[in-house]
């Protein structure tokens, strides 16, 4: 397959295409994942082409969902589960945390589980209710997941193939909102690590980390902030929210002595506070500003006509920069 | 990364007989599936042993315009989503009988927990229409006090309610109050564990529910043998109480036997589970593309057996109307659309401060600080174009 230009979503479906053909025991599962080819078309003629053995529809049950895909690993199966929505993974958050996450660690490392869970996630889509959450940081609080979000088609490709690779449990945050946003893709290139973050625009004055839908709203605050004040903004793609590859972060500020983090969950525990506190750190004598956060509010996501306000849009990321600038 | 791909070995493994559930043709375990009917596709009145229902013209008529009114508010409301004024809409098209049935047959006491679909069981409550629109326009999560009309909020989240239902009616039994309380859910919200769980506590504690599960053959794509080998009624024997299919396409039969239901919960008797059999006609929503999953044909099968249809077919035969009651109905139908129509060109957006509001009922200081900072926030914008 020769490099194509393609939206995230198709990127992710030929991920899984691949992951399908090289591996039989790798399973896709979840609610309309087969013959509708799932609600946003990521396992679009999945189905059709693997047969109902291995891309599922499953009953309408998250726990079910999550707790099957352990036992199918306890047998020696990849599941790539999707979960359809990101209010909706709640149900298995007893199987995930409980149980997903702790069992190598019970078995003193016999049992391996390597069960992707996709989740679309974060706003922007004027969805209703649930539709569009960020609850990243309630997953990075538990030791024994791995966390990653891509940004961009590329890594959407490469990532979902490294997540399923990966012995351990993933949580693969997909950016609903960039389900749309074209890149090239090579299936033939070499990816870099999984959990390594990538520096997506280099600069001198401040470093901008962002990850998943806030990357691309953090390239356009630094294009801004260059046209309009002349500043010169690092933006870092961490791509990765457990682990965080700290040692990128601390080159970057090291160099700038300022940083913002960007992302749509709440701010409140969110994992730019994670970020602040160990960049502050690592970087102690280097800041000229604490680190600073935009993000989202503690309170519910908001109906779709405000979620504009909520969000960590162009305007409040150029305000924080602004303000961590002042100091 | 170390279990390696068997195909890359070159000895891909498949399972020796190819026993999808997909594929299966069994049939269904257990006893034939028996209907309760009270008035066949053909508009014919029969009689069930265990459901008598004595009916006057004047409550024929009344039913009719229910179902008549429901299906123009759906409708109307399916027409602005696709003018862009909501963001997305769930018809009910094809469970009219279904909800006006049931609705009709509850006591202004007794309460309800709907899913996101119940429209006709809200007029029956006698919620506003208009007021379920907000939500599917993006101006708030809900829009109507539950206490005021017995008729809780909306709940997206599959199969949560059916516990909501279950502790309220817990409460109902330490009260020792006369009330039934009705459970709405669907054919693919019955495998939630939220539901099992519901099943359970209403059993245990002879809660007064009627769990009243609206199959309408479809969970987005996937069909009711996605989430069930037998008959939805049927699961209610495990648990201990009574389980009846209904047909959902009769209003008259689904009044018979939501009525009976909530009489067996208000007497002490606990918990019913109703499966009205019926059909979603539309899309799952407008988001949605059924010609991807299921066939035209299906659809034909199902017209034939259209909830309104029959009903008037039976005015008809009964001379329980005239055609000034038909004209009329037309007229209220348009006025009602108008009056949605209107309600949407003037609903408010909400203001942007109002995401502080109402998360605590007691207040919380980082709440407090949050809704200061961006209120300086915009203030500094309206600020600075003063200063332009
Ligand atoms: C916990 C949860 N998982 C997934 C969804 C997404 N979803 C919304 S409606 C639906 C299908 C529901 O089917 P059913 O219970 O039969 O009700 P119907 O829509 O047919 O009325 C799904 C999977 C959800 N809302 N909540
Ligand atoms: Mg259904």
């Amino acid at each position: 397959m020769a490099a194509e230009k393609m939206a995230l979503a198709k990127a992710l479906n030929s991920s899984l295409r691949k992951a399908l053909e090289t591996d039989p025991k790798v399973l896709v599962m979840g609610e309309d994942v087969g013959r509708l080819g799932g609600v946003f078309r990521i396992t679009d003629g999945l189905q059709k082409d693997f047969g109902e053995d291995r891309v599922i529809d499953t009953p309408l049950a998250e726990s079910g969902i999550i707790g099957t895909a352990i036992g199918l690993a306890l047998r020696g199966y990849r599941p790539v589960t999707e979960i359809q929505f990101d209010g909706f993974v709640f149900p298995a958050y007893d199987q995930i945390v409980t149980q997903l996450a702790k069992m190598h660690a019970r078995s003193l490392g016999t049992v391996k589980l390597p069960v992707v869970i996709r989740i679309p996630y974060g706003g922007g889509i004027g969805a209703v209710e649930h539709h569009s959450e960020s609850p990243e940081a309630l997953f990075a609080h538990v030791a024994g997941l791995k966390i990653v979000t891509p940004a961009d088609p590329a890594d959407a490709y490469w990532m979902l193939q490294q997540a399923i690779q990966c012995d351990d449990p993933v949580i693969f945050f997909e950016p609903k909102a960039r389900y749309w946003d074209k890149g090239e893709v090579d299936p033939a290139g070499i990816p870099g690590p999984l959990h390594a973050a990538k520096v997506v625009r280099a600069g001198g004055d401040l470093t901008l980390a962002a990850y998943g839908p806030t990357v691309k709203t953090a390239l356009a605050a630094a294009a801004a902030a260059a046209e309009e004040d002349g500043t010169s903004i690092e933006v870092i793609d961490l791509r990765s929210v457990s682990p965080i590859d700290f040692d990128t972060l601390q080159r970057s500020v090291e160099k700038t002595g300022r940083l913002v983090v960007a992302h749509e969950a709440p701010v409140f525990f969110g994992s730019g506070a994670e970020v602040a506190a160990r960049i502050t750190e690592r970087c102690f004598y280097h800041l000229q500003a604490p680190v600073l956060r935009v993000g989202g509010f503690h309170a519910p996501y908001p109906p779709a006509r405000l979620e504009e306000e909520y969000l960590p849009g162009l305007d409040r990321v150029l305000d924080c920069v602004d303000r961590a600038l002042a100091y | 990364m170390t279990v390696e791909s068997t195909a890359a070995r070159g000895k891909p493994r498949r399972p020796a007989a190819k026993r999808t559930a997909g594929k299966r043709q069994q049939p269904e375990p257990g006893p034939k599936p028996e209907m309760v009917q009270l008035l066949t596709p053909e508009g014919e009145r029969v009689e069930h042993p265990d459901y008598a229902l004595e009916t006057t013209p004047e409550q024929l008529r009344e039913l009719y315009r229910d179902m008549v009114l429901t299906r123009r508010f759906d409708a109307e409301a399916t027409a602005l989503q696709r003018q862009g004024e909501l963001g997305l809409w769930p018809s009910l098209l094809g469970q009219e009988a279904a909800q006006i049935g049931s609705g009709r047959a509850l006591r202004e006491t007794d309460y309800v927990f709907p899913t996101y679909r119940e429209h006709g069981v809200a007029w029956c409550r006698g919620v506003d229409p208009t007021k379920l629109l907000g939500m599917f326009r993006g101006v708030n999560h809900g829009g109507w006090d539950p206490a005021s009309n017995n008729f809780h909020l909306y709940t997206i989240v599959i199969g949560s309610q059916a516990l909501h239902a279950t502790g309220y009616a817990m409460g109902v039994v330490k009260d020792g109050a006369d009330v039934a309380v009705v459970a709405y859910f669907g054919d693919g919200a019955s495998s939630q564990g939220d539901v099992a769980e519901a099943f359970t506590f209403a059993a245990v504690y002879n809660a007064p529910v009627v769990f009243f599960c609206q199959n309408n053959q479809w969970a987005i794509s996937e069909p009711t043998e996605r989430q069930t080998r037998v008959p939805l009624y049927q699961r209610a024997q495990g648990y201990g109480f009574p389980g009846v299919r209904v047909d959902g396409n009769d209003v008259l039969a689904v009044l018979a036997v939501t009525r009976a239901a909530a009489e067996h919960a208000r007497t002490g008797q606990g918990p019913m589970l109703v499966e009205a059999f019926t059909y979603r006609m539309g899309a799952h929503t407008t988001s949605d593309d059924p010609t991807r999953y299921r066939r035209k044909e299906e659809l034909e099968v199902w017209e034939a057996k259209d909830p309104l249809l029959r009903l008037r077919r039976l005015m008809e035969r009964e001379n329980a109307a005239d055609d000034a009651f038909f004209t009329d109905l037309d007229a209220e139908s348009d006025a009602l659309a108008r009056r949605v129509r209107e309600a949407i060109r003037t609903m408010p957006d909400p203001d942007g401060m109002a995401m502080f509001e109402h998360t605590y009922a007691d207040g919380h200081t980082l709440v407090d600080e949050e809704r200061a900072q961006y209120g300086a926030y915009v203030a500094s914008f309206a600020d600075h174009h003063e200063g332009d």
